[in-house]
């Protein structure tokens, strides 16, 4: 794997002698983030996102396993521990803010860098598998956030558990029996709290490991960049560090002041009033929405409101909305453009920012309650979704002529005399 | 194949959506939903400006000690704030003996598993108030979460103690009459009229009826208005007794973090002077 011009390791001290021969794990961290792996040298701010969201997947873990260390998970004293983290643990309320805003931060963050992955075609071959595992990790951290939204035990806690296991109540013939094997019983209660404090802390590092994968895949044929050309020579490349750790690092830095203002002054700006109300199954809220990273998918699952053909309008609602992501799957053999990045691709560049609205608007129906105007809205924009994903994709890359490719990634960076100069096959026989 | 199979299933789910929506808009346009008395009657806080707003607020401890007069002399009949202990009335500014005799004053309950008796103790630091036993209509909440637990926090509280108001001849801002335009919406016997509680009509009889009804151990003139917005500033401090430290933490954290970052963008152009293109 890598570039034949890779640094190669050559540790110095004995003592990292010593250990290269025994176990090579500096030599493997080298390889993995640091001067061993050279990437294009043009790569955006847009490219600061994957690492940004594996720093928040570090948040996520240390301070919730911290938290873990101070929460019970028991209906009887749930919403009391959560809130003897807020007053009586040392720091506690910082832990808790950290992580539930680190939740959305983590969700940001993955936005960003998914959708990156939609405008430069980082899901084309050869980096099928990269996008496979990222989709993967994309689910498991929404089932991991919905369970950790269920264990303050809130009234939204509770009642978003009813709706998102109800969901596979939707199943013909099996769902209710699913439904009550999922939740240990007919509805939320003891059983399903405590499975989902085990499968909430969990799940994080099975993430991780998925992670780690992510970053193998990464590095078998290297990074995307903006131009969506492939490396092709030495001078296409920088070493990752010291350039992109750099880079990284002032990256880090902006998404710290962003989530520690949301931290110190705005915590509860993401949250939803009703979770502070302790779990109340006699008491059903007058508007239930889940987190705000989940409303664009809550909005395609409410946007079903008739029956179609043998489909129940609850059964179709469900079926979109797992669709909606699973989709993405299929990304890869959908749109078989042979270019990557949207900079050379008019026609779906149009379409890509047409996704990017509709999205939002999704997510703002989704937000709404479930009256008019936002139901007819909703549809409208669920319907937009589909057609871009499973008919406009493979339509626009069958029929769109895509603008001319610089000739490499140095040409771009440098212009045509430069990069000639740069070029191996230019280099003066001396 | 592949994409003949995905067209396929994109046309069926677009399909669903246009008749879901074409169905909608005919049901919306041949019955459209008849306009509710809370969507248009219901009022939105007023404005309440508290030394606890904002990324500098500070808690007034003066209007603290004021609110939390006025929750004991009154919200105290029917509510609770469990979450809060004896010795946390410390960070309102009391001392050690005022916080003790508070919670001597109080009888605890204490269930003594050996012989299954529920026993009464005075109260002491580290005791949480106790529950309190309500017979009435309604359900009183526990108040120690109320200020977050509400969209619009201690403005909503603030309205909702001040915004009492005779049903007979109220009108909206744009001049509607409510039993004019919603004759069967009639406050029911035994609720009261209150624009800002979302159904407008609430169990809890106006708690802050008149001038004076607490006496103020610091002189303050106790007005209506007054005790509303003393009794929300202590249900902020109740929902949130660490909002103090939270600010204070946050600019020293929030100051390293520029300083930080400034370091690591020049230190970014230091690494990246020689390369193009970035």
């Amino acid at each position: 794997m890598s570039f034949p011009w890779a640094n190669e390791y050559k540790p110095s001290h004995p003592a990292m002698v010593w250990l290269d021969e025994k176990l090579p794990l500096p030599r493997f961290v080298y390889n993995a983030i640091g001067a061993g792996y050279p990437v294009p040298r043009n790569l955006n701010y847009m490219y600061n996102f994957g690492v940004l969201a594996g720093f928040c997947l570090v948040i996520q873990i240390v301070t919730g396993v911290v938290l873990a260390m101070h929460y019970a998970a028991n209906t009887g004293v749930a919403f009391n521990s959560t809130e003897h983290i807020m007053r009586d643990v040392n720091w506690g309320w910082m832990l808790r803010y950290g992580h539930a805003n680190g939740a959305s931060a983590f969700f940001v963050v993955v936005y960003f860098h998914i959708f990156r992955g939609f405008f430069y075609g980082s899901y084309k071959a050869p980096r099928e598998m990269i996008w496979l595992l990222g989709v993967a990790i994309f689910l498991l951290m929404m089932a991991t956030a919905f369970m950790g939204y269920v264990l303050p035990w809130g009234q939204m806690s509770y009642w978003g558990a009813k709706v998102i296991t109800g969901l596979f109540g939707a199943i013909p013939l099996v769902g209710e029996p699913i439904q009550t094997w999922l939740l240990g019983g007919f509805a939320p209660d003891q059983a399903a709290l405590n499975r989902f404090f085990s499968l909430h802390f969990l799940l994080p590092f099975v993430i991780l490991g998925v992670v780690i994968l992510h970053i193998w895949a990464l590095h078998i044929p290297g990074s995307t960049n903006p131009t969506g050309v492939e490396v092709k020579q030495e001078s296409d490349t920088v070493p990752f560090h010291p350039y992109y750790t750099a880079k990284d690092g002032f990256g880090l830095g902006v998404f710290l002041i962003f989530y520690c203002a949301m931290l110190f002054f705005a915590p509860n700006a993401l949250g939803h009033p009703d979770n502070y109300i302790p779990a109340n199954p006699m008491q059903t809220p007058a508007h239930i929405v889940p987190e705000w990273y989940f409303w664009p998918f809550y909005a395609i699952l409410r946007a079903f409101t008739q029956n179609f053909l043998f489909f129940p309008a609850k059964l179709m609602g469900v079926l979109a909305m797992f669709s909606s992501i699973l989709v993405w799957f299929l990304l890869p053999w959908l749109d078989k453009s042979p270019v990557r990045s949207g900079h050379f691709r008019p026609t779906f560049r149009k379409f890509f920012w047409l996704l990017v609205i509709d999205v939002a608007v999704l997510g703002y129906c989704g937000g709404s309650p479930a009256e008019e105007p936002y139901v007819i809205i909703s549809q409208i924009a669920a319907l937009y979704y589909f057609a871009h994903f499973f008919i406009i994709l493979p339509l626009v890359s069958m029929t769109e002529k895509p603008l001319p490719l610089p000739f490499s990634i140095t040409e771009a960076v440098l212009g045509a005399d430069e990069a000639a100069a740069l070029a191996p096959s230019a280099a003066p026989a001396e | 194949m592949i994409r003949i199979f995905s067209m396929l299933v994109g046309a069926f789910f677009s399909l669903a959506l246009l008749w879901s929506a074409g169905k909608g808009t005919v049901a919306y346009i041949s019955e459209p939903p008849a306009k509710t008395v809370e969507a248009e009657f219901h009022q939105h806080p007023k404005a309440l400006s508290l030394s606890s707003d904002g990324a500098f607020g500070k808690f007034d401890r003066q209007q603290l000690q004021r609110g939390f007069q006025v929750y004991s002399e009154v919200c105290a009949t029917c509510h609770a704030i469990k979450q809060v202990s004896y010795g946390d009335l410390r960070e309102l500014g009391y001392n050690e003996a005022e916080v003790k005799a508070i919670a001597a004053k109080a009888q605890v309950p204490e269930y003594n598993p050996a012989t299954g008796e529920v026993k009464q103790h005075p109260g002491a630091l580290k005791d949480h108030f106790p529950p309190v036993v309500y017979g009435g209509a309604g359900s009183p909440p526990d108040l120690s979460l109320i200020a977050k637990a509400r969209h619009g926090g201690a403005a909503y509280i603030y309205s909702l103690l001040t915004g009492y108001a005779d049903q007979a001849g109220y009108k909206n801002e744009k001049g509607e009459e409510l039993l004019k335009k919603f004759p069967d919406a009639k406050t029911p016997d035994g609720l009261f009229f209150n624009p800002y509680f979302a159904n407008l009509n609430i169990a809890m009889p106006q708690p802050l009826v008149s001038d004076g009804q607490v006496s103020y151990k610091d002189g303050t003139k106790a007005s209506v208005d007054q005790m509303a917005q003393d009794v929300s500033a202590f249900l902020v401090w109740t929902a949130e007794p660490k909002l103090e430290k939270r600010h204070q933490t946050g600019w020293p954290v929030l100051g390293f973090l520029i300083f930080a970052t400034v370091l690591a963008y020049m230190a970014y152009r230091t690494v990246w002077a020689e390369k193009k293109g970035h």
